[in-house]
């Protein structure tokens, strides 16, 4: 095999990027939906933190820890979802066809996913991110530097989880769609995202260990509540993360490969 | 390109217990137009994938512009393109819109003028601000020609080229691809049901059956060889003989 699937072009890579921002231009719902979503639910759980602020001793500690809690989980759901979202519009389309005899690779397709996702994921963030300042009077932009880090790390996640939904999705067919929406989900209560990793059982903690998030929630409290950057948690999510978008990679390009020999790429549907 | 365009031997593509193409051998010389016929399912849109590398072939070998499809399927590919009425452009995206991504995959530099030129050319230029999903259908049909010509192919598939347009588009269609042709000396390789068009437009036609080439042959030497008036009836002929042995088959 010398096809070199791992050479890129940029040019291509913004060719696509360019078919998205352009899918984006002409339909305003694709545009509130991104902040839609990460806004009610930073106003739902801005009001829970208002309200255990003056009734749970943990939350009272430090202001804005189940909102940063909130608007930092969603990085990771957007990341996802802009990955999964922005391939199924081809599936839609019926483009793929078109798309895969043109010279675009696989991976090339996969940056453009990754960077729309980084796109709309930064849109999303902003957006509900600023009106809590207004609404809670609190920053999350306060956290400084390690901010950067937890976005970069989180996203990374969501990749990882995009591009696998994105592969089992070209494999299985839109049928299986709906995992893009629920994949996510199956990590949130093992992410300690609005609790501690030690309230789980010792075996779920030990399966947590291995979410990179779960280092990314963990690093936050210590950061808020603690006042320190945990380093070790830092490398801990980085590595995981590695593996993970690895095997997103592996997953989608391997998807690609099974679709050649099953021909799902011109007879893609349900 | 001095060797064949298209160099295609013991092909075969099974999905599970069905054989698509089987065992398929032939050549295209350069600067030719060439047809493959067949009734539906004959394996026309099969064929036509593996040699764009959309499908990975159970066996056999496939040279395309003197590349190796299995496994270098990418030198190939920016010079050669493909249109099909069957797969489909984003429909949000406007004609001009959905050329200039096209335009930056092909890596073309002078991408709108020459998206300008193709609509002047195939005659939708007023419809380039238009969403790709409101043109009807023989408007769709000529927005895909331009993204099949945009980089200039010396290679260009083509899956029922003038399906669903009118017979004064469709002969316009033609006459440009036969001119296009022979101004860049390209090759074509098409598959289509309509006999006329095969007839005027061809030098050299492939009619398959049940995933095999069963004749092969200019229009002339073809109609000559049955003993018929038209090409149409040279293919009814093959189909019906396949029938009348399939039903022979199937009663013994």
């Amino acid at each position: 095999m010398t096809d070199r699937p791992l050479a890129l072009s940029a040019r291509r890579v913004g060719g696509m990027v360019l078919r998205y921002l352009y899918l984006m231009r002409s339909s305003w719902p694709r545009v509130v939906e991104l902040v839609y979503w990460p806004t009610v639910q930073m106003i739902l759980w801005g009001f829970i933190s208002k309200f255990l602020a003056t009734n749970s001793w943990w939350v009272a500690q430090t202001a804005g820890v189940l909102i940063s809690g909130v608007l930092l989980w969603d990085i990771l759901n957007r990341g996802q979802l802009g990955v999964s979202l922005m391939f199924f519009e081809e599936m839609y389309a019926r483009n793929l066809g078109h798309l895969f005899v043109s010279p675009l690779r696989a991976l090339e397709l996969a940056a453009a996913l990754l960077t729309m996702s980084l796109l709309r994921t930064l849109i999303s963030f902003t957006g509900a991110a600023l009106l809590a300042i207004p609404l809670y009077h609190f920053s999350i932009y306060t956290l400084g530097l390690p901010l950067v880090v937890f976005f970069f790390n989180l996203i990374v996640t969501g990749w990882a989880v995009g591009l696998m939904v994105a592969g089992l999705v070209l494999r299985f067919g839109l049928g299986a769609e709906s995992l893009a929406w629920v994949a996510i989900f199956a990590l949130s209560p093992i992410s300690g995202i609005y609790y501690p990793i030690e309230v789980l059982p010792g075996w779920l903690q030990t399966v947590a260990f291995f979410i990179p998030a779960s280092h990314v929630f963990e690093g936050m409290r210590a950061l808020m509540i603690e006042g320190v950057f945990r380093s070790d948690l830092f490398v801990n999510a980085v590595v995981l993360n590695l593996a993970y978008l690895g095997l997103g990679l592996l997953v989608f390009l391997g998807a690609f490969r099974a679709a050649r020999k099953h021909g799902l790429l011109i007879n893609i549907g349900e | 390109m001095e060797g064949p365009v298209i160099e295609v031997r013991a092909l075969t593509k099974r999905f599970r217990e069905i054989v698509a193409v089987n065992e398929i051998s032939f050549s295209v010389p350069p600067g030719n137009i060439t047809a493959l016929l067949g009734s539906n399912g004959a394996g026309k849109t099969t064929t036509l994938s593996l040699l764009l590398g959309l499908l990975i072939p159970t066996s056999g070998e496939i040279r395309v512009l003197g590349v190796d499809i299995r496994r270098d399927r990418y030198r190939a590919l920016p010079r050669m393109n493909f249109t099909s009425p069957y797969v489909d452009l984003p429909h949000r995206l406007t004609a001009e819109e959905n050329l200039r991504v096209y335009a930056h995959l092909y890596g073309i530099r002078d991408g709108p003028a020459r998206i300008r030129r193709l609509a002047s050319e195939l005659e939708f230029e007023p419809m380039l601000r238009r969403p790709y999903g409101q043109l009807s259908a023989g408007q769709k049909t000529r927005v895909a020609l331009a993204k099949s010509l945009l980089n200039e192919p010396e290679l260009l598939l083509m899956d029922e080229p003038t399906a669903s347009l009118d017979p004064d588009m469709a002969d316009y269609v033609r006459s440009y691809l036969t001119a296009y042709q022979r101004r860049s000396g390209a090759s074509i390789l098409m598959a289509s049901h309509n006999m006329a068009e095969v007839e005027r437009m061809c030098t050299d036609v492939i009619i398959l059956r049940e995933g095999k080439i069963v004749t092969r042959g200019n229009p002339a030497a073809l109609r000559a060889q049955h003993d018929r008036a038209t090409l149409e009836e040279v293919f009814i002929d093959i189909a019906r003989n396949a029938e009348g042995h399939s039903r022979r088959q199937a009663s013994s």
